[in-house]
This record gives C-alpha cells, structure tokens and sequence, in this order.
C-alpha cells in the first residue's frame, strides 16, 4: 500500500460519522492489517453495576477494523461491507482502560475477503474477545466489470 | 368461591412499564444509541430512531455494521432479560413493582435493585441489505433458556417487516451463575 493510499483510508475511516461518536482511532494501516483504538468513555457502558463497556460498542470496533483491514489490503478493494461478523466474547474489558483492536485480512477472493480480528486492553496476553467476518471485496480490476 | 377482583389494567401497565424502564434506563450505551422500546403485553419490539452518528458510509449513505451489530445484541439482551424478569413483574417480586405502581418512577429504580444482566458468549451478525438511514426495528426471540446458557435470534427490518436487512444468533450466560 503507497502512503498516499494509506493516508486516503486513514482519513476516509476517521470520517465515518459513527466511529467518530465512538472515539476510533487508526493506529496503524497497511497491507491488510488495521489497528484501532477506542478510548473508555461512560456514555458505552454496558453493565452499570461494574462500568464495563457494552459488548456493541466492542463489535463496532471490530466491524471498523476488520473494513479497514479489508480497503488496506495490496490488491486494493474500492469499498467493503460486512457479510457477517462474528464476535465471542471472553472477558470484561477493564473499566477504564482502551479497548485496541487488530484485524488482518488473511485470504481474498475475486468477491470475498476473510477477516480475522482481536480485542485487547491493557492486558495484552488475555484477549477481550476475538472475531471473524467475511466482507464483500471488488477488487480494483474487477471494478468495471462488477456490476 | 369468588375470583379475587383482576387488578385495574393501568396498574398492571404501570408496573410492566416502570420493570421495562428500569431495565433499559440504566444502561448508559443504550440511551447513547437512542434505543427505545415498544412493548405489547410481554412483546417488545426495538427501535432505533435514525440519527447522523449512527452513518458508517457517508457516501451511499448507509448505516454502520457496528451501530447495527450493536443494536441487534441490545434487541437480544434486553429481551432476554425481559424474559427472566417477566414472572417476577408479574408476581411483584421485583423492587420494579413494589408499593404503588403509579407512584413508581423509574428514577427512583437503580439498576441495582434489578437482577444482573446475562452477559454475552458470543454474537453472530449476518447483514442482508446496508441499513437505510432512517428508523431500523427489530424483535428478538428467546429460543432456548436453560439454566446457565441461552440462545436468542433477533430479525432487524427498516420498512418492510418481511425484508430484513440484519439478523444475529447470540449465546448468553444466564445471571446468578457465573463459572
């Protein structure tokens, strides 16, 4: 992936009016991996009692991740969207701590892309939760027959 | 033998009403989405009213998979726990219903007081059509509610209740036993 294409998905995902209401942040962008954070903030909690995040906040950021994964992969999809995700959650994420996900895009095809993603907080060996998706690819060449 | 005389239908609303609310208002990420629900006797249909910061592609425009996702696992836990809470609504074991139910509010209801909520094992999202921006409903059965585990379908549709755009299968680890 050029920089300048790395830059375009960058700013293109920071962009997107529903990842900005929850904080994601690109941390890192490039051939078919994505790294993004999501600061704790109260107004995702999920459990009142505890303070932990709610589990949709943490599958949006994995749906986030794992479409960036997808756009920044060499054979350069122009756009993706979620076939299905699926999440398995393993613990409580720690009340206030960020939540880092890290999703790669490990096999293409001419119409799919297979996505594998992870969620951590600060404690990086016990993983929040885990997901795999598949999303919809259209790679460039295939663009103008793709219709 | 007489049958004791059936409660007036506006306390048994009321009541129903103030267990719902204080089972919804207390989790700040589902007012942050702006869910609401519509409950007919124990049926509840969710609704998300549409709004900007739920977009996820701006150009199209579309909703976003996660706002989307994050909905259906509310749609699911709630009525789950709904379904738990159900009997003890009824029989006024719940705080939710103690006292006079008109004078029940649900501020006065900390979340506390309700049942823990069961925590999600996994979630399964399989998206049909993108989300339209505009209001998206959806209802979720429970299919099966053991004691530790449950398993819960939700269908999500925007205008056409026979065209779904999401649908999600979620296991949940039932309150009170943990391990």
């Amino acid at each position: 992936m050029t920089p300048k294409r790395s830059e375009i998905a960058r700013q293109f995902f920071e962009a997107i009016p529903h990842s900005q209401a929850l904080g994601m942040q690109i941390v890192s962008i490039e051939d078919g991996k994505a790294e993004m954070t999501m600061p704790y903030d109260k107004r995702l909690i999920g459990d009142p009692v505890t303070g932990v995040i709610h589990g949709g906040a943490v599958s949006a950021l994995m749906d986030t991740c794992g479409g960036a994964a997808v756009v920044s992969h060499p054979e350069a999809p122009i756009g993706t969207a979620t076939i299905d995700l699926r999440i398995d959650y393993m613990r409580a994420a720690t009340p206030g701590q960020s939540i880092v996900a890290k999703a790669t895009c490990y096999h293409v095809t001419r119409s799919v892309a297979f996505v594998r993603a992870v969620a951590l907080d600060d404690d990086r060996e016990r993983p929040v939760a885990t997901a795999t998706g598949a999303f919809t690819f259209i790679a460039q060449q295939d663009a103008g027959s793709a219709k | 033998m007489r049958r004791p005389t059936p409660e007036p239908v506006q306390v048994i609303k009321q009541r129903r009403d103030a267990a719902l609310k204080a089972l919804v208002e207390g989790v700040p990420y589902i007012r942050f989405l702006g869910i609401e629900f519509d409950r007919r006797g124990d049926e509840l249909t969710a609704v998300l009213p549409f709004s900007d910061m739920l977009i996820g592609n701006p150009v199209l425009p579309a909703l976003h998979g996660g706002a989307t996702a994050a909905f259906l696992e509310v749609a699911a836990l709630i009525e789950l726990s709904w379904s738990i809470l159900w009997t003890e609504v009824e029989t006024g074991k719940v705080e939710a219903s103690k006292g006079e139910a008109s004078k029940v509010e649900a501020g006065k209801l900390e979340p506390v007081q309700l049942p823990r909520l069961p925590k999600t094992i996994d979630f399964t999202v399989d998206y049909l059509r993108s989300g339209l921006p505009r209001d998206a409903y959806a209802r979720a059965r429970v299919n099966r509610s053991g004691r530790r585990y449950a398993s819960v379908h939700v269908e999500a549709w925007q205008d056409n209740r026979s065209r779904l755009f999401a649908q999600a299968t979620g296991h949940f680890l039932m309150p009170f036993n943990d391990g």
